[in-house]
């Protein structure tokens, strides 16, 4: 059997109440489950030894736009043992967005979940070192949403004193 | 360098410095530990890098990395244009290996539209892509000898890279950035002018490796000041996210071209070099192997590489000829589609992942059936590379920074899109 096969029936038998919603794009295998289940999800298929998806490759979230479930946090997680990707969705909501942190699962989840946050004002508890990854520190808004103009809002970055 | 006051640190970079200790002064550096501002404006950051380092005499305790100062949001930029428009933009994400980013998106492009390029288009790319490695190798090795002390070697390296160049320029008539590849080939087909370049610059370009090899593998400097620096296990490597000769520097054996072959990298013949020892000296060991690697896999593609076309021919989704859109209205139609609204994708998400030089180069589009992508992240291996810095220097002497951050090899292009 191949590894593609085995991911959901073994995830469905480990987390029997919760609903895996699986799309398959282009060879792309896309798992999207509750957002609260995150770090259970991760940790069983990291731990698992068929599975073994040790690698945290990205971390990232689409903005939907949408009134309800306006961003999906995307991670992409990878095999190195069986040489396969696997793409991990969660929704969550506009209002206070937040998920747990992957850092306790994968590490190097660290600067993609800043990047992200810097991103996208989206908080991941119980994050190590919740920082802004590129923009300044006091920095009020966040770029990569969809409300925020390409051209940027004039005078928002303050210059540095001489 | 100038003394920092403490205005000048933002409050959460000394808490992340700090972790739990508090005995931290920015003045009166003789009695209590003090901290060092490294960048980003620095000849052996790559760029503009800036590190933090917190420092006990000479040792470092600590150190963070801060980027973004190169930020230009191109993921925003991405949302508002349409697939061609950005492919001049990932010249400037790596740009010491354009052709390799060119290629990297193209395909992301084409795995989204389902189609793919005809074979000869995949041979160009992958000598483009072999050729850019050759460049980025070249440019790591001679900055990493730069950064210790060596400076002939990196005017050697540099000399051979000239050569590669000039063969870019024939090419495609740029020298640095290419923008080469179009969705569904390549925008021009290789003279023969060019490949007797490759091959004349292949023919002797062992022997000047050998060289520049010589003169660093028996230099007592290079080697001790690399050697046992900056040591990662391969289990760390993992988790820390590093991919490319990093990863491959602590003994793991993962290259893309081999775990998930793209283009004809099945056919070909090459070693994927692994080192065990974790440490600078093997992280530069694997670059200077790789470079061997792709002259090899370069003249196999001269060898197999068929005459034909170079373009898709699917009129919906790729740019028609420029001499067909003169002369035949269909065309002339598709390419006013094309060049105004761009081509529309079925609504879906992809991620497609190649090896470039410095790693994993990924690129997720989320597509909701227009011209241009609704999402896309560039994942870099640059930016996944520097997460390990902060733990590769702890404990080392300040001197030994500029060497662990070149035998890392990050180009702050992409680290910060």
């Amino acid at each position: 059997m191949e590894i593609k096969d085995k991911i959901v029936p073994l995830l469905q038998e480990q987390f029997p109440e919760t609903n895996f919603e699986v799309t398959d794009f282009r060879g792309d295998l896309k798992i999207k489950f509750d957002a609260s289940l995150i770090v259970p999800v991760g940790n069983f298929l990291k731990q698992h030894d068929e599975l073994k998806f040790n690698m945290c490759e990205d971390v990232t979230a689409v903005d939907w736009a949408t009134k309800k479930k306006r961003f999906t946090i995307i991670y992409h997680i990878y095999s190195l043992e069986n040489k396969f990707r696997l793409r991990l969705a969660c929704d969550v909501e506009e209002n206070h967005p937040h998920i747990e942190s992957v850092v306790p699962v994968w590490k190097s989840a660290n600067w993609y979940e800043r990047e992200t946050y810097d991103m996208y004002g989206i908080k991941f508890d119980n994050h190590p070192d919740l920082r802004r990854m590129y923009m300044p520190e006091e920095y009020e808004y966040y770029p990569l949403r969809k409300e925020y103009p390409l051209m940027g809002i004039p005078g928002d970055l303050t210059l540095p004193k001489k | 360098m100038e003394k920092l006051t403490k205005d000048d640190v933002h409050p959460s970079i000394v808490k992340a410095l700090l972790d739990q200790e508090t005995n931290i002064t920015f003045e009166d550096a003789l009695e209590n530990e003090m901290i060092l501002n490294m960048g980003p404006q620095h000849p052996a950051t790559h760029g503009v890098l800036r590190v933090l380092l917190r420092l006990d005499g000479e040792t470092i305790v600590a150190a963070v990395p801060d980027l973004g100062y190169l930020h230009r949001g191109y993921e925003k930029m991405a949302e508002n244009m349409s697939f061609y428009e950005f492919i001049p933009h990932t010249d400037r994400l790596d740009y010491i290996s354009p052709p390799a980013n060119n290629t990297a998106f193209c395909l992301a492009v084409e795995k989204l539209y389902g189609i793919e390029a005809p074979l000869r288009a995949q041979y160009i790319r992958m000598i483009m892509t072999e050729l850019a490695r050759i460049t980025s190798h070249l440019v790591a090795v001679g900055s990493l000898a730069m950064d210790v002390g060596a400076l002939t070697v990196f005017l050697w390296c540099l000399r051979e890279r000239e050569k590669v160049l000039n063969s870019y320029d024939i090419i495609c008539g740029a020298r640095f950035t290419t923008s080469y590849t179009r969705i569904g080939g390549v925008a021009a087909d290789m003279p023969d002018e060019a490949i007797v370049i490759i091959k004349d610059f292949i023919a002797q370009f062992e022997e000047k490796l050998d060289e520049a090899e010589r003169l660093l593998n028996t230099n007592r400097i290079f080697v001790e000041r690399l050697e046992g620096v900056g040591v990662i296990s391969g289990e760390e490597a993992i988790n820390m996210g590093l991919t490319g000769p990093n990863l491959r520097g602590s003994g793991i054996d993962h290259d893309l071209r081999r775990a998930n072959p793209y283009m004809l990298y099945d056919q070909m013949d090459f070693k994927v070099p692994v080192y065990n020892e974790g440490d600078s000296l093997a992280r530069y060991f694997v670059r200077a192997d790789e470079l061997r690697e792709s002259c090899k896999i370069i003249l196999q593609c001269l060898d197999k590489m068929p005459k034909g076309e170079i373009m898709l021919n699917s009129p919906k989704k790729v740019l028609p000829r420029k001499t067909e859109i003169y002369t035949k209205m269909e065309e002339l139609i598709h390419d006013f589609m094309i060049v105004n609204f761009g081509v529309k994708p079925p609504v879906g998400d992809i991620y497609s992942a190649v090896e470039n030089p410095k790693g994993e180069l990924g690129f997720y589009i989320v597509s909701k059936g227009e011209g241009h992508p609704w999402k896309m992240k560039i994942r870099s291996p640059s930016f996944c590379n520097l997460q390990s810095l902060g733990g590769l220097i702890k404990g080392h002497m300040i001197s030994d920074v500029v060497a662990i951050i070149g035998s890392l090899d990050p180009v702050m292009g992409e680290a910060d899109k």
